[in-house]
């Protein structure tokens, strides 16, 4: 990685995730000095949590790995990792950018060899597994980490707990010295892939997200299911129990004035995928429902829903849940609604319910530039200037594949406000 | 003579549809529902309705006229609420309910004897007398109105309340000599025509 020097010619990509690194690597590639923005310690975004891809179930470590690897031999790339940006001033092909990048408290000298993890005995909850299990306080965010650099949580620092890991590093790339940090940059372009985060579970009322045992998001579904998740790949309930009969509820917050106004497209392929988790976890015993108003199996992937409905396993019934309650004895949720198929109502137990939660841009309640566009979802569209875009989940509810296409689009604009501002200069 | 109800077939024919977005109280929301079940899942007597409101949505939507304005389904609604709360597009789902229910009622479509539609007669006869409910003469209307022998047990049986609400000084006994009224009556039976007259015109029940 070479320290390139921003100037105008550059362009700024904020987020690391599947999209980010894509619009990052198609603009080095093409020649442009790019400067990749992430806020976490790893790159990899929400993409490197998932268990599967969909349709081809293939490990999404595959194509992480194909990113890292472009990206760790191309020397117009420059990544940086807990950084976010404070402020962007300026206009299309003259942007000032105000980055905050905290302290990792380990420098690179840092060889991922795990000693400062085993020397400290604090824990935290764990943001790969969005905290179903806890991790050391000293810790490599997950396999796919890049950097391949540990990083000591600010609630050790200080701490007697903190200067267990400084000791334990064979290397001193501990230093707990280190502060914030406050870098500004001339960039040309700006790249917005700050991605997306589910849906507040607990604001939809009465499916009792946090209240009911048992009743848990699609992501956390996709770590259970996840080796190496916080259950071992196992579909375990709180009390231990093996959840062999799973419900999935589409549109958990999605489609919804009271919640997401918007189709979030992902979900219903997601659920339909995650059938297939409960078909590998409990084999012939395993038993899926999918309570859905209408499936929509985005772009061409009407042939994975039709697999997935010759599937005997996998049963649909057309309804969104009206409620959730608890049986106290078997420890199962029950979910209560009417069937628009006939009109009966109906009150149905399972081990587990997943719930499909919307997707929501990561930016909604941030303050973003005021150049910004954004649409009645908080959704970006672009900007007044024309010279910063929205790319993958940022722009649009994406699956990883339309999010790279999304990127790469959004790279090729960004690559064109260079160019326009590099021939106004020269003339 | 043609009654409202051959007129309103005649005028809409095959789009019930239609029909109710012209004349159903919010009825121009009935085509924005989704069909996603909610409201009827989330409905507390859901169990006690022939229909769900979803599938009243979906009846007037295939045109089943007959069958949705002689349904006494909209008439068991309570205005809990709780549908227009949960419901994903915002339907006013109570308030379609009752706009439904009065449109029957007022095609003369509505089932004879369901206890809501003749408690809000009553209530509606007693009030637009002197522009105040009557509660003497109401309670009395309707412990008589399925006769006079049902109304004396019925009486009796509610005569500790009674006596309790005379004590309480909540009923008056002398309301049973006309009772109070509103100060200007006259003023108040135009304004009640002239709401009358405003709603046959936007119902279609104008002569």
């Amino acid at each position: 990685m070479s320290a390139s020097i921003a100037t105008s010619q550059t362009i700024l990509v904020v987020g690391g995730g599947i999209s980010g690194m894509t619009a990052a690597l198609e603009a080095a590639e093409c020649g442009k000095q790019v400067i990749l923005a992430e806020k976490l310690p790893t790159l990899g975004g929400r993409t490197a949590l998932l268990y599967r891809y969909f349709p081809k179930m293939c490990h999404p470590t595959c194509g992480l790995e194909i990113n890292l690897k472009r990206l760790k031999g191309n020397p117009n790339l420059r990544v940086m990792t807990m950084t976010e940006v404070a402020a962007v001033s300026g206009t299309r092909g003259d942007y000032t950018v105000t980055l905050k990048v905290r302290p990792r408290y380990v420098t690179e000298a840092c060889t991922a060899c795990g000693d400062c993890g085993n020397a400290v005995s604090a824990e935290i909850p764990n943001p790969a597994n969005y905290g179903l299990d806890r991790i050391k306080a000293a810790y490599l965010p997950h396999g796919m980490a890049y950097p391949q650099r540990y990083v000591i949580d600010p609630a050790i620092v200080g701490t007697p707990e903190g200067e267990k890991a400084r000791a334990a590093c064979k290397v001193g790339a501990v230093d707990l010295a280190m502060q914030e940090q406050t870098v500004e940059l001339k960039v040309g372009s700006v790249v917005w892939a700050t991605g997306w985060r589910p849906y507040d579970a607990a604001k939809i009322q009465p499916y009792g997200y946090g209240r009911i045992p048992n009743v848990v998001t699609s992501l956390e579904f996709e770590r259970m299911a996840d080796p190496h998740g916080p259950t071992g790949g196992k579909l375990l309930r709180a009390d231990g129990k093996e959840a062999k009969n799973v419900a999935f509820i589409q549109c958990a917050g999605s489609r919804d004035e009271n919640h997401l106004r918007h189709c979030s497209r992902i979900c219903c392929m997601a659920s339909l995928k995650q059938t297939y988790y409960v078909r590998e976890a409990c084999g012939e015993e395993g038993k899926s429902t999918i309570y859905y108003i209408d499936i929509r199996a985005i772009d061409r992937f009407e042939d994975f829903y039709q697999s997935v409905q010759n599937d005997p396993s996998v049963t649909f019934v057309k309804s969104k849940v009206a409620r959730i309650a608890f049986n106290e004895g078997s420890g199962n949720p029950v979910l209560h609604g009417v069937n628009t198929e006939g009109y009966h109502r109906y009150a149905t137990e399972h081990d587990l319910v997943v719930l499909a939660v919307g997707m929501e841009p990561e930016v909604t309640g941030v303050k973003l530039p005021d150049d910004i566009i954004l649409d009645s979802s908080n959704f970006i569209e672009g900007s007044k200037s024309g010279g910063m875009f929205g790319a993958g989940s940022a722009a649009s509810p994406l699956d990883v594949n339309r999010s790279v296409q999304s990127a790469t689009a959004a790279s090729l604009k960004a690559i064109q406000v260079i160019h326009k501002t590099a021939s106004t200069e020269a003339a | 003579m043609t009654t409202a109800n051959q007129t309103a077939i005649a005028k809409y024919k095959n789009s019930f549809l239609r029909e109710v977005e012209a004349n159903v109280e919010e009825g121009h929301w009935v085509r924005m529902c989704m069909q996603c079940g909610v409201c009827a899942g989330s409905c507390p007597l859901g169990n006690a309705w022939a229909h769900p409101p979803q599938e009243l949505f979906m009846m007037i939507r295939a045109g089943k006229r007959e069958e949705v304005l002689a349904s006494d389904s909209m008439w068991m609604c309570t205005s809990c609420y709780n549908c227009i709360v949960r419901c994903p597009r915002k339907l006013p789902i109570t308030h379609i309910m009752h706009g439904l229910a009065n449109y029957a009622h007022r095609l003369g479509l509505a089932p004879k004897g369901q206890p809501t539609r003749e408690t809000a007669t009553l209530f509606w006869n007693n009030l637009i007398k002197k522009g105040r409910v009557n509660e003497l003469t109401f309670s009395l209307a309707l412990y008589f109105k399925d006769g006079f022998v049902q109304g004396i047990k019925n009486a009796l049986n509610m005569q500790a309340v009674g006596l309790g609400l005379v004590k309480a000084k909540r009923l008056n006994p002398m309301e049973i000599l006309g009772g109070h009224a509103v100060k200007d009556q006259a003023g108040f039976k135009a304004m009640i025509a002239k709401a009358r007259e405003l709603e046959d015109r936007k119902k279609g029940f104008a002569k």
